[in-house]
């Protein structure tokens, strides 16, 4: 008998089915034979079933020619190409219409937020309003009617809305004017990109020095002054016109040139962002609340005036709120884009369905669609994870 | 320590103000001379803290007159900006800021609203900290401090505006027992040094040992005041004396 310090007998011997360190062994043991022998059981068994029913898993086809049109391709396309480049298409429509959603998303979600927060009580419910009809109508719903009922109930092309600008909406989608570059405009590119790279270092140079000295350093102005002499310069230089302005004008039984956007791209992005910018709303409204009063009070206290609470107080503590469910968003409506399916915007799952169809290889296209949009998921959630893990308070 | 004779800084005259229905203060009379030290102290819901977040307008009066240091407390948003820079404020929660450093909490508002350089601004707030006796926290955040230190701190920040008054409100109620020291020696440090300050605080001793007059308060309004001799040893009103009797037995 072995007696511990504390005097109390202990018997040498502990039986192992009472040993807790025995017992957390034999749980990890036994779970992970059952996961192992599930996922051999699982591969083995699709093997089995592919072989037999004589599905090819090999990706050789991606070298074949698709033979299948894309509407409104993001890069260059024609059905001659093969179904490689036409899945990467898809990707890129996929891309297009998420990057330009989440950057509408947020800039409206946080207007409407900051609507739902004024003390205007008329601007707060209509805020209400637009926040619970978006949260609780299905995107599906909403995709539909800005197709069916919006973007495809636009007037024929002969008798076209003609709004300033001019933006021209029609049957056919809408046209916006948009500046081009000419082939003498390779200098004015080149000169705007560095003046926009010299504001921007100018901006927080000056903007530090303001900080350092307390002598007003107009950094604003001065940025702003530097991308507009460097683009009068690249003008100059590029010696000819480098810039027009592409409008669209009426030829023949269709308008050419401009911008266009098709009635499908159009009703998904207006679909999408309004519907994401309802929740985004609610989770900066979330954010900006999670703000202790006391912070305003305080910073109120000490003589900032109500733009400094907000941008040197009140954001800084909202974001770290703000960022972990605003990545799931960008990512649901990364993800939600995918419903373009039923409207006919050909994004990357429309393409895939199309590929699956025709050359009936349907788990590699499976396996290109979901492995595309984890990895889009991913490195969303990469990025702003390190900005958030940078944003966190300090305690202990 | 005070000077009767010289224009009062804060002069309030029959000042009211309703939460919806509840009356939270009466008339409120009070006027203030330069350098003065007042304890104002009374039950729970009697207004004091109320009355003391309207003279820098965190609530807003509606009825009376506020005037701090010549500037009339009005709507106009230019004299409530003015007053907020002339009157430094310490709350009951600190509400340091949680995202910037120690130093950063009290160069903050010298930096944009003084717009004071930042070395220099950075050399004040050493030498505040030091005055509260906490230089060596410099660089730490809020969250790593203890109670004590960040009330400390939350009065370095206050005094980083140079201000003409501080107003208290509860400093130390949220603080551990060995904490309340520290922070009252700062605040009767920053009394000896002649600043002006309105202070809502329970600690008796502190009230007789420092303040020139105190005010009870009681339903929003002013029960009595007078000097800490004639409060403490011969109050006037019944309600002050069942008060008094009741926070000094122990």
């Amino acid at each position: 008998m072995a007696t511990s310090d504390t005097g109390i007998d202990q018997s040498t011997s502990i039986p192992f089915y009472r040993d807790e360190r025995i017992i957390n062994w034999i749980a990890q043991i036994v779970s992970a034979v059952l996961v192992i022998g599930f996922l051999i059981w699982v591969v083995v068994n699709f093997l089995a079933a592919a072989d037999a029913r004589g599905f090819s898993l090999g990706f050789n086809f991606l070298n074949d020619p698709a033979g299948f049109p894309i509407n409104d391709p993001g890069i260059e396309y024609d059905p001659s190409m093969t179904y490689g480049r036409a899945i990467l298409v898809g990707l890129v429509n996929t891309l297009r219409v998420a990057i330009a959603g989440v950057v509408a998303a947020t800039i409206l979600g946080t207007t409407v937020a900051l609507a739902r927060l004024s003390p205007n009580w008329l601007l707060s419910r209509i805020a209400l309003v637009y926040i619970e009809f978006h949260r609780n109508i299905p995107l599906l719903v909403l995709l539909f009617i800005w197709y069916f009922s919006v973007f495809t109930q636009l007037p024929p092309v002969r008798e076209s809305l003609v709004l300033p600008g001019p933006v021209i909406l029609n049957l056919r989608g809408l046209y916006i004017s948009w500046p081009r570059l000419t082939e003498t405009g390779g200098p004015l590119a080149i000169a705007l990109i560095i003046g926009i790279v010299l504001a921007t270092i100018a901006y927080f140079v000056l903007r530090r020095r303001r900080e350092e000295t307390g002598q007003e350093t107009y950094y604003g102005w001065v940025s702003l002054a530097i991308v507009v002499v460097s683009a009068i310069g690249g003008w100059l230089v590029s010696g000819g016109t480098p810039l027009y302005l592409d409008v669209p004008v009426l030829d023949g039984f269709n308008y050419a040139g401009g911008l266009r956007l098709t009635p499908e791209f159009a009703a998904l992005f207006v679909g999408l962002t309004m519907y994401t910018a309802g929740f985004i709303a609610e989770v900066v409204r979330a954010g900006i609340q999670a703000v202790d009063r006391g912070q305003v009070e305080a910073a109120n206290a000490v003589g900032l005036s109500n733009l400094q609470v907000l941008s040197l107080v009140v954001i800084p503590q909202a974001l770290r709120v703000i960022i972990p469910p605003m990545i799931s968003q960008y990512l649901n409506l990364t993800k939600n884009s995918s419903l373009a399916l039923a409207i006919g915007y050909q994004e990357l799952f429309s393409v895939g369905r199309i590929a699956i169809n025709q050359a009936g290889q349907a788990v590699p296209v499976f396996a290109i669609i979901m492995v595309s949009y984890l990895t889009l998921s991913l490195l969303t959630s990469a990025v702003l994870n390190v900005y958030n893990r940078r944003i966190q308070f300090v305690t202990r | 320590m005070s000077e009767n004779n010289s224009q009062p800084i804060i002069v309030c005259k029959d000042v009211h103000k309703w939460y919806g229905e509840f009356h939270a203060l009466r008339g409120v009379d009070m006027e203030v001379a330069k350098g003065e030290v007042i304890v104002i102290f009374g039950p729970s819901g009697s207004g004091k803290s109320t009355f003391i977040r309207t003279i820098n307008r965190l609530e807003e009066h509606q009825r009376g007159s506020i005037a701090v240091n010549g500037i009339e407390l009005s709507h106009d948003v230019r004299n409530i900006e003015k007053i907020r820079e002339e009157t430094g404020m310490v709350f009951q929660q600190f509400n340091l800021f949680p995202h910037i450093s120690v130093l950063q909490n009290v160069t903050l508002a010298p930096i944009w609203v003084k717009k004071m350089p930042r070395e220099e601004a950075e050399e004040l707030g050493m030498e505040l900290l030091t005055r509260v006796g906490i230089p060596e926290q410099a660089e730490k955040f809020p969250g790593q401090l203890s109670g004590g230190q960040q009330q400390r701190v939350a009065i370095a920040r206050a005094l980083a505006m140079q201000p003409e008054i501080m107003l208290f409100d509860e400093p130390t109620s949220a603080l551990d027992p060995e904490m309340i020291k520290e922070v009252l020696d700062a605040m009767t440090e920053l009394a000896k040094s002649g600043m002006t300050m309105l202070v809502v605080t329970h600690e008796m001793g502190f009230a007789r040992a420092v303040a020139d007059r105190l005010f009870f308060f009681d339903e929003g309004n002013v029960v009595e005041s007078g000097t800490p001799q004639d409060l403490f040893n011969n109050p006037q009103e019944d309600r002050t004396k069942l008060f008094l009797s009741q926070i000094l037995q122990h």
